[in-house]
């Protein structure tokens, strides 16, 4: 027998729709591995028992005939992810012992195809941070380490737990959540597919807010394959989230054409940044040549505002998030402080509750949006973010896609970037432009650095361009043949 | 643009989060290194640039007015540090 | 007029505007689905969106929008088709996002100008700055536990409507007036039901003084006034209180002040909070509210007629006095109530709406509200139904009974409910309109006062009175006066 947690998502479901294992076992066998990588701390919480009742509710289905792409997958769930009765804190002291009583619509759509929750996934604090090392319940170790080293690495952030999960091959699949980079980071830093779609192309109802004009689901998994089949049961229209857009979802899996030829694919010329290692250099450059090869049009483009985006970022989301963690206050939910008046319960409660990095850009944001200040930060970064926006659209006339590095560095060790902040905001230079104008984003696995840690390549696409986008992925994927898994060290 | 204490502070106050005296100076520190990165954005030439409302290009749907939400009481209040007679309770507010 | 205030030291002006809180009419909340029914046991009303639970996402109601779009129409204002939603950012106990979603820069109504009628028969005009959606807080309350303060959501995020004055008003007087005006728009639009007492309307009222011609002064701000008594109380308590300071040589501090119903006068908060600063921004969960010119247009031809132009309708098409139409349109029901009872006349006595106008409104005026008045009822409450009041009606118009008759079957429809025609029928209450029998009781009534007649035809004309009064007397009151006309005149002129 085939070891089960080594399959892909779209041969697990080839298998579980042919006979050969049912989701009981799949789900079964992930279960005994979480128990066996508990040292990577990538579950907050694990629901076995819910794990195999629906475990056993998918078999029915599919021995029913009414099996779809995702039934008797079992996945990870980021713990940002509202799940009714279970732990959903968003990886915060402040929501302690939050359990909802509704579902996000993410999640929802994924259990309506029979998909199997295996627990909810390790996180950086209500989603801020690049490292995974901002999590209340401390944080998640990469399953890769460098080439002869015992230090651990990070997962990158702010999905680790479940771009963790799906490396140590303790989940066929998860969902992340990216605000700025939040899915393909992770991606890169651990050898996955990280997918981060249109805004508006998944609901965000039921997903703990960071940033609401950046917030958006998408999966984590081994391969682009499997993100399609994924983002297929994920996506759709909510009339419970306003800014969900109405547009029909494809057959994205029947996108992947594996042909490309005479796609026209953007080289951004502000990508080349300092300081970034030749590893990551070459493989871009490799990439380049690959989709040449697959018969691609190579066009120079520019994105003259790239720089600024880090910045913009870095108001835009601190302050919208000053305003989306008012809430956290100890009157409806969650932790509470004593304190001798309503404000000092208020006070004591959100200081003992949030974290360090959580706390920083409250206060960030509420400085940026205070009186005398607003123009000169909030308004500003809104300006230039309208220009990244157009940056992009310009690009768009001249090229179908664009091609850059996922991230400018490979995983870094524990500890190493937490007592400077700057720095660790760094890490998405390249993602956070994208983000910034709502467009959908993929890296892929497409090498190894120097230390033998693997390294990404970031593909974006046009609003609503997702088939296009996971065509050209497919194909990046097949020309960069990547698939090593990290060796395990952990567990037995 | 520099933050000092006082402005800490006076931002925590705003944010209720408790700050205490000890830490202010080190978080004005903090505050101040990210603010001094993002101020390069004022090379930026914005003139007659509309600020960005939504990277979506769509029309805030609608929904029809009818009680479709609501009467679940006990759903609402499950999770409340504390409730008492069907409120919420807080400590008490003098106004 | 003047307005000004005479103080120790010489005249002042004062400067007055409101921000109008009005609850809009509609089944479900602004941004939820939760219902507004009002005086549900707490906490009933409430959803996961209203009580701000994580990950929870707003929805805009359409018929708030339309309402608002309805209400702007009324006030005469400008419609911005395209206007924002931003985020006002304050902790409090019944603001369980820790934000209210509102409209700061781009409010859905803009300008326009409302015009009201003052006590000594002028008018005035008073501009409208504004006005934009917001949602309501929940409630705390305070004096249920001694340690305690108790939250109810069921009004978390009912729809508001913020309809900011510009700073026009001068005097108490016509910022009663305005607010008056304001809550008959709204009613008769059907946006706002006006309930101050359910707490569907209320005012936060700023008021300076300056000297005539001057700079304005630094205004204070009186939170949540519920009646047009209160605001009234407050805008004079708080000239005496700023003229007072001034006099004295002190200064204003611009505050958030509480009125207190026991000494009708005003205080400072006592939880000062620090100087506000709500960070608004546009609310990233909400695109841009847009709609077309279309709609407004719509909603402009299906708007209901407002009580300026029903008032000139009923001068015009009814033929009644100035006076009584102002009195009827001032309550929407009174209108309702004049107009339902208009119609049921017609039908009953067959006669056009111009002739019947004036009846119909001296006896609703007149008869029933005087009655109402005694029993401390609305005319919502009134114990007469509309079908029982055109009964009565056609009765004396159809000359069953005398316009006296009919106030003592009036008396007895409130004492027993019966209808008019019943009691006229139990009571052989009917006008005698019988010439031969009236002429035989005037002949008697002639002979036997034989030297009134000579004093009459020697020219005491007043005695006339007298013996339509003996007529009257013979009869019970129910002699058809024109029929006694008819035969006493002549007779007596001989």
């Amino acid at each position: 027998m085939t070891e089960l947690t080594k399959l892909t998502l779209s041969a697990a479901r080839d298998g579980l729709h042919n006979g050969d294992f049912t989701s009981a076992e799949i789900t079964a066998e992930h279960l005994n591995a979480i128990d066996d990588a508990k040292e990577l701390n990538t579950y907050i919480e694990v629901t076995s028992d819910q794990a195999m009742n629906m475990a056993a509710s998918a078999d029915a289905m599919i021995k029913d005939g009414n099996a779809k792409g995702m039934t008797g997958i079992p996945i990870g769930i980021k713990d940002l992810y509202c799940t009714k009765g279970v732990h959903s804190q968003s990886a915060s002291h402040i929501l302690d012992g939050f359990k909802p009583e509704y579902e996000s619509t993410v999640t929802s759509n994924l259990w309506n195809d029979g998909a199997v929750m295996l627990g909810k996934t390790n996180m950086d604090e209500f989603a801020m941070g690049s490292s995974n090392e901002n999590s209340y319940y401390g944080p998640v170790i990469n399953p890769w380490r460098a080439t002869g080293s015992d230090k651990n690495t990070v997962p990158g952030g702010s999905s680790g737990g479940s771009a963790a999960a799906v490396a140590a091959d303790i989940s066929i699949a998860t969902t992340g959540t990216d605000t700025g980079g939040s899915i393909r980071q992770p991606a890169s830093f651990t050898g996955l597919v990280g997918f981060k779609p249109t805004y508006g192309r998944c609901s965000r109802f039921g997903m703990i807010a960071f940033a609401s004009s950046l917030d958006q689901a998408g999966p984590l998994t081994k391969t682009v394959r499997d993100a399609a089949i994924m983002m297929e049961s994920m996506a759709g229209y909510d009339a419970k989230d306003s800014t969900s857009i109405n547009v029909e979802v494809p057959n994205y899996e029947a996108a992947l054409t594996g042909d490309i030829r005479g796609l026209k694919v953007g080289i951004p010329k502000e990508y080349h940044s300092d300081g970034m290692p030749a590893a990551i250099e070459k493989l871009w450059q490799q990439g380049i040549g690959w989709l040449k090869d697959a018969g691609a049009e190579i066009v120079d483009i520019s994105l003259p505002h790239t720089k600024y985006a880090l910045p913009t970022y870095y108001i835009v989301a601190p302050a919208e998030c000053s305003s989306n963690l008012a809430r956290y206050d100890g009157v409806k939910y969650g932790l509470r402080v004593a304190g001798d008046s309503l404000d000092d319960m208020y006070k004591n409660t959100r200081a003992a509750g949030f974290g360090d990095e959580v706390k920083r850009r409250i206060l960030i944001g509420t400085y940026v949006l205070s009186a005398g200040y607003y123009d000169a930060y909030y308004l500003k970064a809104q300006r230039v973010r309208t220009l990244i926006a157009d940056d992009f659209k310009s690009a768009y006339q001249k090229c179908d896609v664009i091609l850059t590095p996922t991230a400018p560095s490979e995983a870094f060790n524990l500890g190493d970037k937490v007592s400077d902040p700057l720095a660790m905001y760094l890490n998405d230079v390249f993602t956070v432009p994208a983000s910034l104008a709502g467009l959908p984003g993929i890296s892929v696995p497409a090498g190894l650095s120097s230390d033998g840690l693997p390294l990404g390549l970031q593909l974006l696409g046009q609003a609503f361009g997702e088939e296009q986008l996971l065509n050209v992925a497919d194909v990046l994927e097949t020309a960069a043949g990547f698939n090593i898994k990290p060796a395990k060290w952990w567990g037995e | 643009m520099s933050v000092d204490k006082e402005t800490v502070a006076k931002i925590a106050n705003l944010a209720r989060i408790a700050v205490s005296e000890d830490e202010l100076e080190s978080t004005a520190g903090e505050l101040n290194n990210i603010l001094d990165w993002v101020e390069q954005l004022s090379e930026v030439d914005t003139d007659g640039v509309e600020p960005m409302t939504s990277v979506v290009a769509a029309a805030l749907p609608r929904r029809v007015d009818e009680v479709t939400d609501g009467g679940y009481r006990d759903q609402v209040l499950k999770n409340a540090p504390a409730s008492e007679h069907g409120f919420f309770a807080v400590p008490k507010v003098i106004e | 007029m003047s307005n000004l205030y005479q103080g120790a030291t010489g005249d002042w002006e004062v400067v007055i505007g409101l921000e109008i809180h009005a609850q809009v009419i509609s089944e479900s909340k602004l941004f939820s689905g939760s219902s507004t029914k009002f005086g549900s046991e707490p906490n009933t009303q409430v959803s996961f969106v209203c009580s701000a639970q994580p990950g929870m996402l707003p929805v805009i109601n359409d018929e708030c929008v339309r309402q608002a779009i309805r209400t702007g129409l009324a006030m005469g204002c400008q419609i911005n088709l395209r206007s924002v939603f931003d985020r006002k950012n304050y902790f409090y106990a019944d603001l369980p996002q820790g934000y209210q979603i509102s409209q700061f820069k781009d409010p859905i109504v803009g300008e326009g100008v409302v015009t009201v009628d003052l006590e000594d028969g002028s008018t005035k005009d008073i501009g409208v700055e504004r006005l934009h959606l917001e949602q309501d807080a929940g409630k705390s309350m305070h004096d249920q536990h001694p340690t305690m303060t108790y939250v109810d959501l069921n009004r978390s995020g009912v729809a508001l409507m913020e309809i900011v004055s510009m700073p026009d008003m001068r005097s108490a007087e016509e910022a009663g007036a305005y607010f008056k005006k304001i809550r008959s728009l709204v009613r008769y639009a059907g946006t706002c039901d006006g309930n101050m007492d359910q707490g569907s309307m209320r005012a936060d009222v700023n008021v300076s003084v300056r000297r005539p011609g001057e700079e304005l002064g630094t205004r204070t701000e009186t939170k949540n006034v519920n009646s047009i008594r209160y605001m009234m109380l407050v805008i004079e308590s708080e000239i005496r209180r700023q003229v007072g300071v001034l006099e004295d040589g002190g200064t204003i501090a611009q505050e958030t002040r509480l009125f207190e119903v026991a000494t009708g006068t005003t205080r400072t908060m006592r939880s000062k909070e620090e100087a506000h600063d709500y960070r608004y921004f546009p609310d990233p969960d909400l695109l841009p509210l847009e709609f077309s010119q279309e709609l407004v247009d719509k909603l402009a031809k299906e708007m209901p007629e407002l009580a300026d132009a029903k008032r000139d309708r009923f001068i015009k098409d009814l033929h009644i006095t100035s006076y009584n139409a102002s009195v009827l349109v001032a309550e929407k029901e009174s209108a309702d109530y004049f107009e339902e009872l208009l119609a049921a006349t017609v039908a009953k006595t067959a006669k056009p709406v111009s002739e019947l106008g004036t009846l119909v409104s001296n006896w609703v005026t007149g008869d029933l509200f005087g009655a109402l008045k005694k029993l401390g009822k609305g005319i919502t409450e009134s114990p007469v139904s509309i079908e029982h009041a055109a009964e009565l009606l056609n009765l004396q118009v159809d000359g069953t009974i005398s316009g006296r008759i009919a106030k003592e079957v009036f008396e007895l429809m409130l004492e027993t409910g019966s209808s008019p025609e019943t009691i006229v029928e139990e009571k052989g209450l009917k006008q005698v309109s019988d010439t031969g029998a009236i002429e035989t009781m005037i002949d008697e009534i002639l002979a036997a006062n034989a030297d009134k007649v000579e004093q009459y035809r020697g020219g005491k004309d007043k005695l006339y009175g007298f013996f339509v009064g003996q007529v009257m007397k013979q009869t019970g009151g129910k002699a058809n006066p024109q029929v006694v006309n008819q035969l006493l005149r002549p007779k007596l002129d001989g």
